[in-house]
């Protein structure tokens, strides 16, 4: 009972073999189609699963999302930026902000803050700056303040409160808003002239609304003292497109694996028809309906893993190439896919069996035999 | 005989050229539905990208040095010079004035703040909220409501002709007054008509119509700054050259292309006396933006164009490979390679005429409705696409069936009449 149990499926396996070696072409032209609709479906999900992350990072080029600020317009603690940079850690950078009012040599008012010039310079890429301070005393000066502190690029003077700060102009900076009319400083020399603490820090914090959200949440803990509250021009504009963004790329995907999905079941029909005979000698031989539908199906879904698979890998590599094209940076293989891709191809490559199988059983064998 | 043996082809053969037509109709629906998306996708993200707000902003020429730490202007208020109120429909005027969206003007003013018997110095912005403006026969709306998208109004937007004024969200909190109370600010009783939460160093500050800020400063007709936001072309290197060092033709390229810089030139240009510039936080950066979700749609799209010729070449490889007996038959008796040949191309091409022809309408119906559902707005169909999109899907239908008509061709007729194909 056992052996003609294995014979039976030795048997099988060889049918299913030779109808693979036998008829190359036509299975291969299958295969193809099935190929690449699993290819297409693998490349839009890895894509629509990825790109939302490399367009955020796209986003964090508008700078902060983020503000953190002394309540009442007062001085956040001394230890309030390693807070923050402990909470972050790693995700998102952090630039802290101290202001005054100083007067120039002709008794101007003029605003100064003092900062940190290389995390600035990551963090406001937009900044046009003609050569960034990279000493003591050296001043990066807005456009619109350039005139009233130095007017033919000497150095200056600036007095706060009866100290005089002696500082060299680096560079100028141009940024189309309030900046221009400032003068920077880095932070060791604001301290040491002022005495005045950060009262500001910029924070560009990475990841989903919701990480963001949650981040915002643990800085208000780890600094009480400070008002911590999303930029709503960024994160709302960024919400905006890249929700815009996502929905087009849904929709292509949608689109892309449904045309892909009917042109295979459009393929696969017409092969699966096309082999009435096979279906018509088999049954003449004696096989039973359920041996003859186990037979096709088996086939199909074979034809549907191995597609799936094949069309798995050059879907992968689809993704990255255009993750490297436009985004220079690789798409994240994503093996969770492959569950997905596995399972929708195996499951149109059992449909488009099952619908000639239908039409075929109510057909005598011997009429298909005959070829009418 | 030719015309007979196409039409008996497709009249005999139903269930099969119907399934090639569909993977046909199916490839070309997809290939324009993509092909009209991505082309269009730049113009729809640039509206998008305007969510960020104003992109140019305008000055007067002669202009004092802002002294402003978060939002706080240390300034008297009568100092500095201001631009007209009066000119600010000009800038509907300019060449790309269909390319300006919206513009806010914005003045403010330090004012006391009386209410409940405290007083306290606030500052006050003056702006357009949903203003109506002419411009020769030309009628718009602009405002705040246009150009900084991410405020947001509890209780009501004031009327830009009332009194009626908005309170930051902080300064609401802090004063306890909620939407609807009322105000004095300089012994002028005012409505709250809502409270306004910004983000930004308006939640700080009172928010008035124009007037209002016109009348506390003493100064009618004064604007202090112009916030424009306009859709532009990201900056390329004849955007950033100089326009005093362009001449002719090439001046008159960068003047009519809609470059950040070319429309701030414009606008000094309309409004006398007045300094414009880029915000360069939101202008810069759009361009990055748009460039990646351009090239990701054009990469998608490709990729769609590509699976969907693939699709085609090989639903077309089985249509004919199923027909091998036919190919024997016809050789048998008589006819040449270059006759099979030329029926099965003339089906093919019949096949993929009313493919692409059907498809192409698919086509533009599923890009209409991507347009409508995604963006509210209508995605634009180029008419040239779709001889384009005809002459692809010949193409494509060609490619994917020459290698299967040229096995076919080859086929021993012997052995293709016997079933041994």
């Amino acid at each position: 009972m056992r052996r003609q149990g294995s014979a039976h499926i030795s048997m099988f396996l060889r049918m299913l073999m030779r109808a693979a070696v036998m008829r190359r072409g036509r299975a291969a032209s299958a295969l193809l189609a099935m190929v690449v609709a699993a290819a297409v479906a693998t490349a839009m999900m890895n894509l629509y699963v990825d790109v939302q992350a490399k367009l955020r990072k796209e986003f964090r080029s508008y700078g902060a999302n983020v503000v953190v600020v002394g309540k009442e317009g007062t001085s956040l603690p001394p230890d309030a930026l390693s807070k923050i940079e402990a909470v972050l850690a790693g995700r998102g950078m952090a630039v802290p902000f101290a202001y005054v009012v100083a007067r120039t040599a002709s008794g101007q008012s003029v605003v100064v803050a003092g900062t940190d010039f290389a995390r600035v310079e990551k963090l406001d890429r937009w900044w046009s700056v003609s050569g960034w301070p990279n000493g003591p005393q050296l001043a990066l000066v807005g456009m619109r303040a350039l005139p009233v502190v130095s007017a033919d690029n000497q150095p200056f003077d600036l007095t706060f409160q009866g100290h005089t700060l002696h500082l060299t102009p680096a560079g100028t900076l141009q940024t189309g808003s309030a900046e221009d009319s400032r003068v920077y400083v880095a932070m060791p020399d604001f301290f040491a002239w002022t005495g005045v603490q950060p009262s500001t820090i910029e924070v560009a914090a990475n990841g989903s609304t919701d990480e963001v959200n949650g981040l915002i949440t643990q800085m208000a803990q780890a600094v009480p003292t400070a008002d911590v509250h999303p930029i709503r021009q960024i994160v709302e504009g960024e919400a905006h497109v890249l929700g815009k963004t996502r929905a087009t790329l849904y929709a292509a995907a949608v689109l892309i694996i449904l045309t892909a999905a009917l042109c295979v079941l459009a393929t696969l029909t017409g092969w699966v028809f096309d082999r009435r005979r096979d279906f018509a000698i088999m049954k003449a031989l004696g096989a039973s309906e359920r041996m003859v539908g186990g037979f096709f199906a088996a086939e199909a879904a074979a034809l549907g893993a191995v597609g799936a698979i094949l069309g798995f890998v050059i879907g992968i590599g689809i993704a990255a190439w255009i993750g490297r094209v436009n985004f220079n940076a690789s798409v994240v293989p994503r093996l969770s896919v492959l569950p997905y891709v596995l399972a929708g191809s195996i499951a149109v490559a059992l449909l488009s069996a099952i619908v000639p199988m239908s039409l075929l059983r109510r057909v005598q064998p011997a009429i298909i035999l005959k070829g009418e | 005989m030719f015309a007979r043996l196409l039409y008996e082809s497709f009249r005999r053969q139903k269930r099969r050229k119907l399934l090639a037509g569909i993977a046909i109709t199916l490839g070309v629906a997809v290939a324009t539905a993509m092909i009209a998306v991505a082309t269009d996708i730049g113009d729809k993200i640039n509206r998008e990208l305007r969510s960020y707000g104003a992109n140019l902003l305008v000055t007067p020429q002669e202009d004092t040095l802002d002294v402003e730490i978060g939002g706080v202007n240390l300034k008297p208020p009568s100092d500095g010079s201001f631009l007209n109120e009066a000119d600010l429909p000009k800038i509907k005027g300019t060449f790309w004035r269909h390319n300006i969206l919206g513009f806010s003007p914005t003045l403010p003013v330090n004012v006391s703040l009386e209410s409940g018997g405290t007083s306290k110095d606030v500052t006050l912005v003056g702006t357009y909220f949903a203003k109506q403006l002419t411009f020769g026969k030309d009628e718009f709306t602009t405002g705040v409501r246009t150009t900084h998208p991410w405020w947001k109004v509890q209780g009501e937007w004031p009327a830009d002709n009332s009194g009626d004024v908005l309170l930051g969200e902080h300064l609401a909190t802090k004063l306890g007054i909620q939407s609807g109370g009322s105000i004095e600010i300089s012994g002028q009783p005012h409505r709250v008509a809502g409270i306004v939460s910004t983000g930004g160093p308006e939640d700080d500050q009172v928010v008035a119509p124009l007037q209002v800020a016109q009348q506390a400063l003493g100064k009618a007709g004064a604007v202090r700054r112009i916030y424009v936001s306009a859709l532009t072309k990201p900056e390329d290197a004849l955007a950033r050259r100089d326009p005093k060092t362009m001449k002719g033709e090439l001046f008159d390229r960068w003047y009519c292309s809609p470059y950040v810089e070319s429309i701030a030139y414009q606008l000094q240009e309309a409004i006398p006396h007045s300094h414009a510039e880029q915000i360069r936080q939101v202008a810069q950066n759009e361009g990055t933006v748009l460039s990646r979700i351009k090239g990701l749609m054009l990469l998608v799209t490709l990729a769609a164009l590509f699976a969907s010729a693939l699709a085609v070449s090989a639903a077309m490889a089985t249509a004919i490979f199923e027909r091998r007996r036919e190919v024997g038959l016809m050789k048998a008796l008589g006819a040449g390679n270059f006759a099979v040949a030329a029926l099965f191309f003339a089906e093919s091409a019949l096949l993929a005429l009313f493919g692409g022809v059907t498809g192409f309408f698919a086509g533009s119906f599923l890009a209409h409705r991507i347009g409508r559902s995604i963006f509210d707005s209508q995605i634009t169909i180029q008419p040239v696409l779709f001889p384009v999109i005809l002459a692809i899907a010949v193409i494509v239908t060609f490619a994917g069936s020459a290698a299967a008509i040229r096995r076919a061709v080859q086929f021993d007729p012997v052995f293709a009449l016997r079933g041994d194909a």
